[in-house]
């Protein structure tokens, strides 16, 4: 591996002799290993290494950008970056200003878990996917379990100079069961931020997914039509990241009046119990950092409270154009993209609603659970509950098929009527996908919620 | 790539060295201003061998260490798949139109010039949207050696010219979409805001849907984000292999609809899609999925062809692990009713333009269920408006059961679906109206 920290020393000079407005590099090493299982059978292991980097110039508001992988030549790679910046510029550049810190952030974990051996990590998976296998009806199985260390180095023109460093773990297991031409599957999904641990003793849970496979054979799809709808913490907070986090991304609104004027500092969206939190700055979790890809500090945000909408995510440019105070939220999935307004840790903070409480006065309604994903256009959104089941006169009642939610977000915030008590903050193996980049680690969270009138497809 | 070949063959039985190089400029715009140039430049290197019988695999992109390389593929291969195959040999690949030099010849102006255009014959139409333009081009190398002798060499050239735009009334956004892609340099920007343009047309009076059973028809797009990626599972050999797939065990017997035949084919001159080999360095061919609604075949690798006692049909990718089946291009052979007829004979029903979400549920099951983020309701024959708050679901092996027609004007969209419409008599819409 080059010595990525040097590299950039070099550069850091080059960096301020350009005639930009404002100029960045970023360099950064990385090794990765995966595992992975289709039925019984290993069916792919390996490991990976890479280096690369970019540069990022601005003028007159323009940007240019430049990533490569080879890091020969990188005076011409600044070059080029300011050339395109120069062409695409026609305004006025207009950052929010920032410190200029340097700063060394290890990654915070013990164990590097790529320097695990692989054996160990079979081991494990081996244990896992018998389990699946000592199921009834079992059709076939899928296990990805990956890891990864990188160490990124940024600099800029302003005099910021950061290594930071991350490790990644991630697990993904899917049983799949058939029964007369009908297809089930089940999900686990997990991961951390480079503690290993998190993927072990995982056995409890995989025997009960396997089991909702095969439940999921025998049970009814849902009617299609509007519900009560309880909410899991772990669906609730994709709701919360799918549904309206997206909308609190500066770059969707800063630009576009129209949607400025629905998303008013101040409009009321919710109940005085809804709290909606984005923040890197709580540890442990994998949208957690210190820094974020521009050096801008992470911190904690609140983009609801007490129902009313205070806030929305910033880079530097989006802050600086919404004169707005800066977030700490420009990211960027790897050196082959510019960073953009991302989410972090994103949470619904809990109430004092038990579950029990949530579901007493229900006479017919849904409860959902876990997610197989969530996509969002403006307004409306999907997202797909894993596991589904009928509340029958205050009940959990029977098993259904999953079910997929749809609406509008606007009037689904207003519409929650309870939030619960029971906080929870999922960290799970995939990602958020924005503009190309995913998937970019992040986690989400919320307690158990109740939404009125909420869309329900199915048959 | 020979170096490390070398040093790979004393330490495996078998070794093949994989190298993909490429190097991208593109032009982006936002709020319907030019905002970002980019180039990315990127190598990278796949190692897979065969020591005793098992695979080893180990990437590096950027800075190669050979040595480490094959020091990581060794220690992977120690718990590695035993390999079914061998790699294959000095290939005569067939000729496939993949690279226009013409590509590079095009300057970051002139590409300015078309997103420029773009967002001028949008805009001109609409003047109140927003939208995101992109106008891409660029270059990549691949190259394959193996310890058979086996060799692969192309290039490829790519451009690409994408637009959407968004139009927002109160808390109503209309979303509107259209990319298209070629290996030839592309200059015709109308015939890609042509279709964004007739989207915003049908768009402009709302209408209601009803919760029931309707006659719906899906449109390229429709196609792509609703029916696509079931198919694409289900035909995927691995898929089968494990038992998973709901047609594995149909092959000769009719699924699907007789109106409805499916290729897999990489063959087609200068399309993104297409190849004169696979990730593997196997021939390229066309493959015949579905026939007249019969199951005829499934898109095979290496590997998997060998546990299934089939043959590769070409169709190993590489999207970061080891080669898997794979599809090239999609290709839905075209039927004789146009879109226009289509309309005419629904009574009542909806014509699909994009589903979000669909393909979030059960795709290996078939399911798919996704909110109509652009579709239009018919009545008596007309399209009357467009739709919002409502969900289309169904199942793929009910739903291309049984199809009222296919349609006779084919689209490529997302440079992965060559699709016309297709128009499909019942299918289950839930709708808050």
């Amino acid at each position: 591996m080059p010595d990525i920290e040097s590299v950039a020393g070099e550069l850091a000079a080059g960096l301020k002799k350009h005639k930009a407005d404002y100029l960045e590099a970023r360099l950064e090493e990385s090794q990765s290993s995966h595992i992975a299982y289709l039925s019984k059978r290993l069916d792919s292991i390996g490991r990976s290494t890479a280096v690369g980097g970019n540069v990022r110039a601005l003028v007159k508001g323009g940007w240019g950008f430049s990533s490569f992988n080879s890091l020969d030549g990188l005076s011409g790679r600044i070059s080029q970056a300011v050339e395109q910046a120069r062409s695409a510029g026609r305004g006025k550049s207009n950052l929010a200003p920032a410190e200029p810190v340097t700063d060394n952030v290890p990654s915070g974990i013990d164990v590097n878990p790529v320097t695990i051996p692989l054996a160990e990590k079979k081991l494990l998976l081996d244990e896992y996917n018998d389990i699946i296998w000592s199921t009834p009806q079992i059709q076939t199985s899928n296990i990805r379990y990956g890891d990864g260390r990188r160490k990124v180095v940024f600099l800029n023109s302003e005099g910021i100079f950061i290594v930071q460093e991350r490790a990644d773990v991630s697990l993904v297991i899917v049983a799949v069961t058939a029964k007369d031409g009908q297809v089930q599957q089940a999900f686990l999904s997990t991961g951390s931020r480079g503690d290993f641990n998190v993927v072990r003793d995982l056995h409890d849970k995989v025997k009960a997914k396997a089991n909702h496979a095969v439940e999921a054979l025998s049970a009814p799809q849902a009617k299609g039509g509007e519900y009560t709808v309880v909410v899991d913490p772990i669906l609730a907070g994709v709701f919360a990241h799918e549904a309206f986090g997206h909308l609190s991304e500066a770059d969707f609104v800063y630009e576009n009046e129209k949607l400025r004027e629905i998303m008013t500092l101040g409009k009321q969206f919710g109940g005085k119990h809804l709290n909606i939190v984005d923040s890197a700055a709580l540890p442990g979790h994998r949208g957690s950092y210190k820094y974020d890809d521009e050096g801008t500090p992470s911190a904690k945000n609140y983009l609801i409270k007490e129902g009313k909408l205070v806030g929305r995510l910033h880079s530097r440019e989006t802050a600086a154009k919404m004169n707005e105070p800066l977030t700490g939220n420009a990211r960027a999935l790897h050196y082959g993209y510019a960073p953009i307004v991302r989410m972090t840790n994103t949470y619904i903070e809990p109430g004092d609603v038990s579950f029990e409480d949530m579901i007493a006065d229900i006479k017919e309604g849904i409860y959902a659970r876990e997610c197989f994903g969530g996509t969002t256009a403006m307004e409306m959104f999907t997202f797909s509950a894993e596991e589904a089941f009928m509340i029958r006169n205050g009940k959990i009642a029977e098993t259904l098929r999953p079910v997929v939610l749809t609406g509008n977000v606007f009037n689904t915030l207003a519409n929650i009527d309870a939030i619960g008590n029971d906080l929870l903050i999922h960290d799970s193996a995939g990602g958020c996908g924005k503009g190309g980049q995913m998937p970019l680690p992040i986690s989400t969270g919320s307690p158990h919620i109740r939404i009125q009138k909420c869309l329900i497809g199915g048959s | 790539m020979e170096q490390i070949l070398e040093i790979a063959r004393k330490a495996a039985a078998a070794a093949e060295v994989f190298q993909v190089s490429s190097e991208e400029t593109q032009v982006r715009f936002e709020a319907n201003r030019l905002k970002q140039l980019q180039t990315r430049q990127q190598t990278s290197v796949a190692l897979r061998i065969i020591k005793d019988s098992k695979i080893g695999y180990a990437t590096s992109s950027g800075t190669v260490d050979g040595t480490e390389l094959v020091n990581n593929a060794v220690e992977t291969a120690a718990f590695g798949v035993k390999a079914g195959f061998q790699f294959p040999g000095l290939t005569d690949y067939p000729r496939v139109a993949v690279y226009d030099d013409a590509v590079n010849a095009v300057s970051v102006k002139e590409m300015v010039g078309l997103g420029e255009e773009m967002i001028a014959a949008v805009t001109g139409h609409t003047p109140k949207i927003l939208c995101e333009g992109s106008v891409s081009r660029g270059v990549a190398a691949l190259r394959i050696i193996n310890s058979s002798g086996g060799k692969a060499e192309y290039r490829k050239s790519f451009f690409s010219l994408s637009i959407e735009g968004n139009l927002i009334e109160g808390t109503d956004i209309l979303f509107v979409v259209n990319d298209e892609s070629s290996c030839h340099p592309l200059s015709d920007t109308s015939a890609v805001t042509a279709v964004v343009l007739q989207q915003l047309e049908l768009a402009k009076n709302r209408a209601t849907a009803p919760s029931k059973q309707l006659p719906v028809i899906f449109s390229p797009f429709g196609v792509i984000s609703g029916l696509y990626y079931p198919l694409v599972s289900a035909f995927n050999g691995k898929t089968v292999l494990e038992g998973a797939s709901p047609i594995g065990s149909k092959q000769g017997q009719l699924v699907f609809d007789k109106k409805l035949t499916l290729y897999d084919d990489p063959t087609l001159s200068y399309r993104p899609g297409s190849r004169p080999c696979d990730d593997e360095g196997v021939s390229s061919q066309r493959t015949a999925l579905i026939k007249e609604g019969v199951v005829t075949d499934f898109l095979y690798d290496l590997q998997t062809a060998a546990l299934a006692g089939k043959r590769s049909t070409g169709n190993g990718g590489r999207g970061g692990g080891l080669p898997s089946p794979s599809p090239s291009s999609f290709t839905i052979v075209p039927g004789d009713t146009t879109l226009e007829d289509m309309i005419k004979d629904i009574k009542e029903g909806l014509l699909v333009d994009y589903l979000m979400g669909a393909s979030q549920g059960n795709v290996l099951g078939g399911d798919f269920s996704g909110n109509v983020l652009l579709g239009y309701k018919i009545e008596n024959g007309e399209i009357t408006g467009r739709v919002k708050d409502t969900m289309v679901s169904g199942n793929i092996y009910q739903v291309l059961k049984d199809i009222a027609a296919v349609g006779s004007e084919p689209r490529w969209v997302n440079s992965a679906l060559l699709t016309p419409h297709i128009y499909c008599p019942s299918v289950s819409v839930a709708s808050k109206g």
